[in-house]
């Protein structure tokens, strides 16, 4: 099976059924991508697909063979920049486990919408969790990224 | 183990017992560690510890300060980095001290040795937890970076034939008025050669530039860009992943199984009986899982937990009608209690609550030449090693633990019997140990698995006089102990109470004459464990509510009854007063609004927050919280706020919908849609404010949690006028006339 991960395509040897996520990390060799709760219910596996955020923990990998996919290694552009430099600059990240999925939602959430409300910000960021509740430095990171963007 | 959390504050000399060791690493580094009691430590410090060097050890695992010729300073760190932020507080007190400059700042996990790397504050051993590892690193690592830095100076003093007093250091660089200067790596391998010095000076804390400013956190890039590794990011040649078919009741072993179904899932490899279970073995994590839902698992449940939460609790209940053994007596409260004016009586309840760090548990282990390799989020890295050497029959020196960043943890990976690294050992050793083995839990074995913060109950009457002061407290407390019965009974438990159970209530600041407390067991197969912040969980929770409900039936306002009874804890009142005053207390707040507050002193950190509330119906919305704290000196005060917002969140969200409740013995949650933590909508404004101190610093990866869940519920009743006092809140309450 083909697979076109952060433009580089790779063949591989798996289930059809097999989840994205343990495709790309037991198979492609990307680990950034995390694994929190297998149902897709906590975003820690977000990925792209042709731009857009999905939950790769739930995606056969046959049903996204030929898209493509960015992972956090990959991802970049103004956007993803302006959103793990605003990460950075208010160091949102404490264990980190979570920080891939939350930065690939941000990033997909302000390519849709450039100028987010906080109402934007919590219908899109609500689906993904952190234990260490970091929600205070995410929702001011992802304004700062947007007025970076201007 | 961990002893230094109930009392034991640290002081200067506890660590003054260990002494400097020098040695020179190669490619002319300098290196500085300590070693602790007799010489014979000292030697194998200077020399290089043997202990678990093995070809990928570090230079010189003994040491605490590397010094490179390419002016790099590494920092060897202790303890686990679980988010908390210690990576970048040890490296802070380090480059302080030194007077390097940020820059140049590296920091890397030691390897485990207790000896090199003993936790101060609770070993002999090396760990993490109770909030001791900047407090318990404080005097070490100070010590060690002033030694280094008079060694620099030393050596280009003596290149630079001029005074030693003459030198001037700034920001990795040495200098001298003649106009001579040169950065820390010149000076490293010559540094070496200097004699230690006997005794160091260390800066006036009015003289420091890095601690108490911003520093950027050392695992921010990292973590932002996927690279950061942690256990579940280990891949090695030949692995294998392992997960387990654990009992569906606590207490249930395995009969026998049926792996049939299992062995047509491509990439399967073994099922294995181990003690917790069935070890199913594939070559990739996906094919693990597959495998083990179609292995059929006969299970002897004859010794297992099979009541409900509600039985348990109804027993709980049954518990508290008799004394259990006793906590503290100050006074006679029984007998005042009987003639106060007033009395209150409350009684509160407090669930099952899972740890459920986002990186799901899992370690890996390899069997080498020299022994094994251990790749884990290691919290307890000498017990962890020990236990593991132990299954493989191995000496501890020939288990080499690599300590990872750590997905979270909230006390979860520090478990006295290592637990899923011993299964990955036991895994390892029962399948010949030919493949290395990841160990993997999958969500729904760490919500069902066990190791919960335990239930309890709580009984509490307290009477004032006519006057409205508080005479007499009576308190009682039933909840399952994981101290009792096992090796910590030692050191955490005293005349048969279990001391992390009535934390927080014994050592309440407030002015009591006459109090009584004692704890009764109540025992399950049900595992239990700490919960970032252990008893203060909920003896902060039933001790502030209570004093709320003292203020109001004083007809007092919350704020100034608790002043009132903290005239001989001046520290407390203060952190309190700067919360208030920050918050506007006071003031009045618009219908359907309501402010409330909580102190709380935990691992000798106190915090005040002051909380506001919109309730609409039975729906609470939680807009703001103002917390103070006073932690000694704020090493990295970015840090220190970022830990106050993490446990504004995760006690709220366990206060708003935390509990793990079974049903004839089975876990009725599984994942996080039916054990949903605090999301980014719930999440309050947090506004954290920090009281200036001198005082050597305190934990703060704790002491955040416990003082939310009654702010919450005061600010609640200050709204409605309606106590929710049991956890997590129901709401439903609030509808009823």
């Amino acid at each position: 099976m083909k697979l076109l991960v952060n433009e580089t395509e790779h063949d591989l040897d798996v289930a059809p059924d097999m989840p994205l996520l343990w495709a790309l990390r037991d198979f492609v060799g990307l680990t950034g991508t995390k694994f929190g709760c297998g149902k897709g219910v906590c975003g820690a596996c977000v990925v792209h697909i042709d731009g857009k955020a999905v939950r790769s923990c739930l995606m056969p990998v046959s049903s996204v063979s030929g898209k493509r996919i960015s992972t956090i290694e990959g991802v970049s552009g103004k956007v993803a920049d302006a959103v793990q430099t605003a990460w950075r600059r208010l160091d949102v990240v404490q264990c980190g486990y979570c920080q891939s999925g939350q930065i690939m939602s941000a990033i997909a959430l302000l390519n849709g919408k450039s100028k987010p409300t906080d109402a934007d910000i919590e219908n899109v960021m609500d689906g993904n969790l952190c234990r260490c509740a970091t929600y205070v430095r995410i929702r001011a990171a992802i304004h700062e990224a947007s007025r970076v963007l201007g | 183990m961990y002893a230094a959390m109930l009392s034991k504050r640290l002081t200067p000399s506890s660590s003054r017992r260990n002494f400097l060791v020098v040695s020179a690493a190669g490619a002319g580094a300098l290196v500085i560690g300590f070693a602790l009691g007799e010489e014979a430590h000292a030697e194998e410090a200077a020399n290089g510890s043997k202990a678990g060097a093995g070809p990928k050890a570090p230079p010189m695992p003994d040491a605490f300060i590397h010094i490179a010729p390419d002016d790099s300073v590494t920092v060897l760190i202790k303890h686990l980095d679980m988010g908390q932020g210690v990576t970048t507080g040890l490296t802070t007190i380090v480059a302080e001290e030194l007077d390097a400059d940020w820059s140049q700042m590296r920091a890397e996990f030691a390897p485990a040795n207790a000896k090199l790397y003993n936790n101060l504050a609770f070993g002999p051993m090396q760990g993490t937890g109770g909030s001791t590892s900047v407090a318990n690193s404080w005097d070490q690592l100070r010590s060690a970076a002033a030694a280094a830095r008079a060694m620099l100076v030393a050596a280009a003093a003596e290149e630079w034939k001029v005074s030693a007093s003459e030198i001037a250091v700034h920001k990795g660089r040495l200098s001298h008025r003649s106009g001579k200067s040169g950065s820390f790596g010149q000076f490293a391998e010559k540094a070496t050669h200097m004699p230690l010095p006997a005794d160091v000076t260390l800066k006036d804390p009015d003289k420091f530039e890095l601690i108490g400013a911003k520093t950027p956190r050392i695992d921010s890039n990292e973590k932002t860009t996927g690279k950061a590794i942690y256990a579940q990011d280990i891949r090695r040649p030949g692995m294998l992943t392992a997960v387990i078919a654990r009992p569906p009741r606590f207490g249930g072993i395995v009969k026998s199984f049926d792996a049939d179904g299992a062995k047509a899932v491509k990439g399967f490899v073994d099922a294995i009986a181990i003690p917790q279970g069935v070890a199913v073995l594939a070559e990739n994590t996906w094919a693990a899982i597959q495998a083990r839902d179609a292995l059929k698992v006969q299970w002897d449940e004859s010794k297992a937990e099979r009541r409900s939460t509600a039985a348990m609790l109804d027993e709980y209940k049954n518990l508290a009608a008799t004394p259990g053994a006793p906590a503290m007596k100050k006074g006679d409260a029984d007998a005042v209690l009987a003639k106060c004016a007033k009395t209150i009586e409350a009684e509160f309840t407090f669930p099952y609550l899972a740890h459920a760090p986002m990186e799901p548990l899992n370690c890996t282990v390899e069997r080498t030449v020299e022994g094994c390799d251990i790749w884990a989020g290691s919290q307890s890295q000498t017990v962890e090693q020990s236990i593991a050497a132990a299954i493989l029959r191995l000496r501890p020196d020939q288990v080499q633990i690599h300590t990872l960043w750590a997905g979270g943890s909230f006390g979860r990976r520090s478990t006295p019997n290592a637990d899923y690294i011993a299964e990955a050992a036991t895994i390892l050793k029962a399948s010949g140990g030919k493949r290395p083995i990841h160990l993997v839990w999958t969500r729904e074995d760490d919500i069902t698995g066990g190791r919960y913060r335990p239930m309890f109950y709580h009984s509490v009457r307290a009477g004032l006089d006519s006057s409205g002061k508080l005479l007499a407290w009576r308190h009682r407390l039933v909840g399952q102990s994981f101290i009792i019965g096992t090796p910590m009974e030692g050191g955490l438990a005293k005349d048969g109470v279990d001391l992390t159970a009535v934390q927080g209530i014994v050592d309440m600041p407030y002015a009591i004459p006459n109090m009584q407390v004692d704890w009764r067991n109540a025992t399950s197969p049900v595992t239990t464990l700490w919960w970032r912040s252990v008893g203060h969980t909920h003896t902060a929770h039933a001790v502030e509510v209570m004093i709320d409900e003292l203020a109001q039936a004083a007809n007092k306002d919350p704020l100034s009854f608790r002043l009132a009874l903290l005239e001989e804890h001046p520290r407390h009142a203060a952190v309190l007063k700067l919360a208030a005053e920050k918050a506007g207390y006071g003031t009045k707040l618009p219908r359907g609004k309501g402010r409330g507050l909580a102190l709380h002193e935990s691992f000798h950190t106190i915090v005040a927050m002051v909380v506001d509330v919109s309730v609409t119906g039975s729906t609470v919305k939680v807009d703001r919280v103002v917390a103070a704290l006073d932690c000694g000196i704020a090493v990295n005060p970015d840090v220190i706020k970022a830990q106050i917002e993490s446990g504004v969140g995760f006690g709220l969200g366990a206060a708003l919908r935390g509990k793990i409740t079974l049903s004839d013995g089975l876990v009725d949650q599984a994942n996080f849609d039916t054990y949903e933590p605090l999301r980014l909508s719930d999440m309050p404004a947090v506004d954290v404010h920090i009281v200036k101190s001198n005082q050597s610093p305190t934990g703060v990866g704790e002491p955040g949690v416990p003082p939310i869940a009654p702010a919450v519920s005061n600010a609640i009743f200050a709204a409605t006028g309606k106590r929710l006092r049991s956890l997590p809140f129901d709401f439903e309450l609030l509808k009823s006339g």
